[in-house]
């Protein structure tokens, strides 16, 4: 990783869609040397996408989330990634961490609604055979995501105009 | 009742800032993206917040020694000799201020005599001029320009300089140019200092703030210049302290001295909580590198880089500012004043920005737009800007 790489990683993960050329400025480089290096952060799988942090609740679509806490037996030769891989594939599944402390995997998981949501955990997630238990809590409001603010501006006291 | 003759004359005819009228314009304005703001866009860093919550928690809310807490003058020591090599000592050459302008302030009124001539460099902060004339003192401006990165020269100095000349006021880096004064400049004001055996009050409030390979060089730790200078500094711009109004000013024990007693009797002392905050944003940098001043300064450099380039594309001659947060433009081109470019620019666009008239005379022809602002906004203004300049 250069300083550029990690000075447009910076800036991008605040606007995406800065183009190349105030990416160069900011940067005091090149627009060659900024879409070479982004290029290769994209290949290296640094960059994985663009996408908009996006607050569901104000719009029509209903959805439901839940974190749940998923205990299970570790196979020989394949330690968690093989049911990792297993859980992550179900296109509920929004993302997938193994975590340290009382419970293996943390899943987020996300569904139109309450059933299909129980539906998964029923009928989807606990009948893998490693896993040997599920705690299921599910998200009432959203507060901050990706250091993204949902309700009330932080507002500037700053005065408008001083010395 | 008329209050005319109540009124010390002297006082009452200071004109008051030029930033006030934008400030009254802005301010009734909903949208206005404002390149105005002379202060950081960043809150102070949450250790710094939180050592402050921790104080009031524990009941310390009385007074301080008048020179400010002593741990917090020896940090301010150590701060210093480590990063300008500049040497105080915290019992006799710190007093801790109510932000560096009280600092500017006593300055003043401990040196200058009625009659007594202060050099200001123009453009420069807006209270230096009107400090002096509260002192009992005269304002010389001496000019500095774009053709010279907006530093200040040995001859110009010279030449301003007359018997009544006590004091020379050195505000680098600089706020409205973000002019700088590189170690070869320096020296050859140094050499008329010693020649002319003038005092220099060094306002250095943007040393952490500069960019390139320029790292600041402090007046006071130039040869032989320790004993003809007060050096002002404090926590507003480098650790985005500003509300908190803590600064502190350092020289000679026998200047500080009598300094201090106008601080004594007018002041008492800084606030404490911010006295506090100070001391912790000081320990904790120096235990990690100053992590939040460095992570604060390249924020700042990549807007710096965007603003000096947004105007350069619009076709305006735009000094590249090495200090501060501001850039200084120039819009001699279109033909208007600054006042009038930035009357009309808010008005038509919504963008605030402050005319170079307002940091002296010789401003005419920039304006002064601060980058302390979130690059989101800097972007949108930038393009504002750009149709209002076209459609001139």
């Amino acid at each position: 990783m250069t300083k550029l790489d990690m000075e447009l990683l910076d800036l991008l993960q605040e606007d995406c869609r800065l183009p190349l050329e105030k990416l160069a400025v900011m940067t005091g480089s090149t627009v060659t040397e900024v879409a070479e290096a982004i290029a290769r952060l994209e290949e290296e799988r640094v960059i994985l996408r663009y996408a908009p942090t996006i607050n569901w609740d104000k719009t029509d679509r209903d959805r439901v989330e839940a974190m749940i806490e998923v205990k299970v037996t570790p196979q020989r030769d394949m330690g968690f990634d093989a049911i990792a891989k297993r859980i992550y594939r179900f296109e509920e599944v929004k993302s997938v961490y193994l975590m340290s402390g009382s419970y293996d995997l943390l899943v987020l998981v996300q569904a139109p609604t309450l059933k299909e949501l129980a539906l998964f955990v029923s009928e989807k997630l606990s009948p893998l055979e490693t896993v040997t238990g599920t705690a299921t809590s599910f998200v009432l409001k959203r507060y901050k995501e990706e250091g993204v603010i949902f309700e009330g501006d932080t507002p500037d006291n700053r005065l408008v105009i001083s010395p | 009742m008329n209050y005319e003759r109540y009124l010390n004359p002297a006082i009452a005819a200071v004109p008051p800032s030029g930033i006030r009228r934008f400030f009254d314009l802005a301010a009734t304005m909903k949208d206005t993206i404002s390149l105005g703001v002379g202060e950081p866009d960043f809150v102070t860093p949450y250790h710094i917040r939180n050592a402050a919550i921790n104080s009031l928690l524990d009941g310390e809310t009385q007074y301080t020694p008048n020179r400010g807490l002593l741990p917090l003058r020896k940090e301010i020591s150590r701060y210093l000799e480590d990063r300008f090599g500049t040497p105080y000592d915290p019992e006799t050459d710190i007093v801790v201020t109510v932000g560096a302008s009280e600092s500017i302030d006593i300055a003043l009124r401990a040196l200058v005599s009625a009659g007594d001539e202060v050099l200001v460099p123009e453009p420069s902060y807006v209270s230096y001029s009107p400090s002096v004339i509260f002192a009992g003192g005269t304002p010389v401006g001496v000019k500095t320009d774009q053709s010279n990165a907006f530093r200040l020269t040995a001859e110009n100095v010279r030449a301003a300089i007359t018997p009544r000349t006590k004091a020379l006021i050195l505000p680098y880096p600089n706020n409205p140019t973000g002019g700088i004064m590189e170690r070869a400049d320096l020296e050859a004001l140094a050499q008329v200092v010693r020649e002319k055996e003038i005092m220099v009050i060094s306002d250095e409030i943007y040393a952490e703030l500069t960019y390139g390979d320029n790292t600041h060089v402090s007046f006071a730790s130039l040869p032989g210049m320790w004993d003809y200078t007060l050096t002002i500094n404090g926590f507003s711009k480098a650790f985005a302290m500003t509300g908190w109004r803590v600064g502190y000013i350092c020289g000679p024990a026998a200047i500080l001295t009598v300094l201090n007693k106008i601080h004594q009797y007018g002041i008492l002392c800084a606030p404490r909580q911010g006295q506090v905050a100070a001391l912790e944003a000081l320990r904790m940098g120096r235990e990690n590198g100053y992590e939040d001043v460095e992570k604060m300064r390249q924020s700042y450099d990549r807007r710096r880089r965007l603003m000096v380039d947004g105007f350069r594309s619009m076709g305006l001659d735009c000094f590249e500012p090495l200090g501060a947060f501001y850039v200084f433009p120039s819009i001699a081109k279109t033909g208007l004043t600054s006042e009038d470019f930035c009357a009309r620019l808010l008005n038509e666009t919504h963008v605030a920005a402050v005319p170079g008239t307002a940091f002296g005379a010789c401003g005419e022809g920039h304006i002064r737009c601060s980058y302390a602002t979130g690059i989101d906004k800097l972007n949108i203004a930038l393009e504002k800007m750009a149709d209002f300049v076209n459609n001139l």
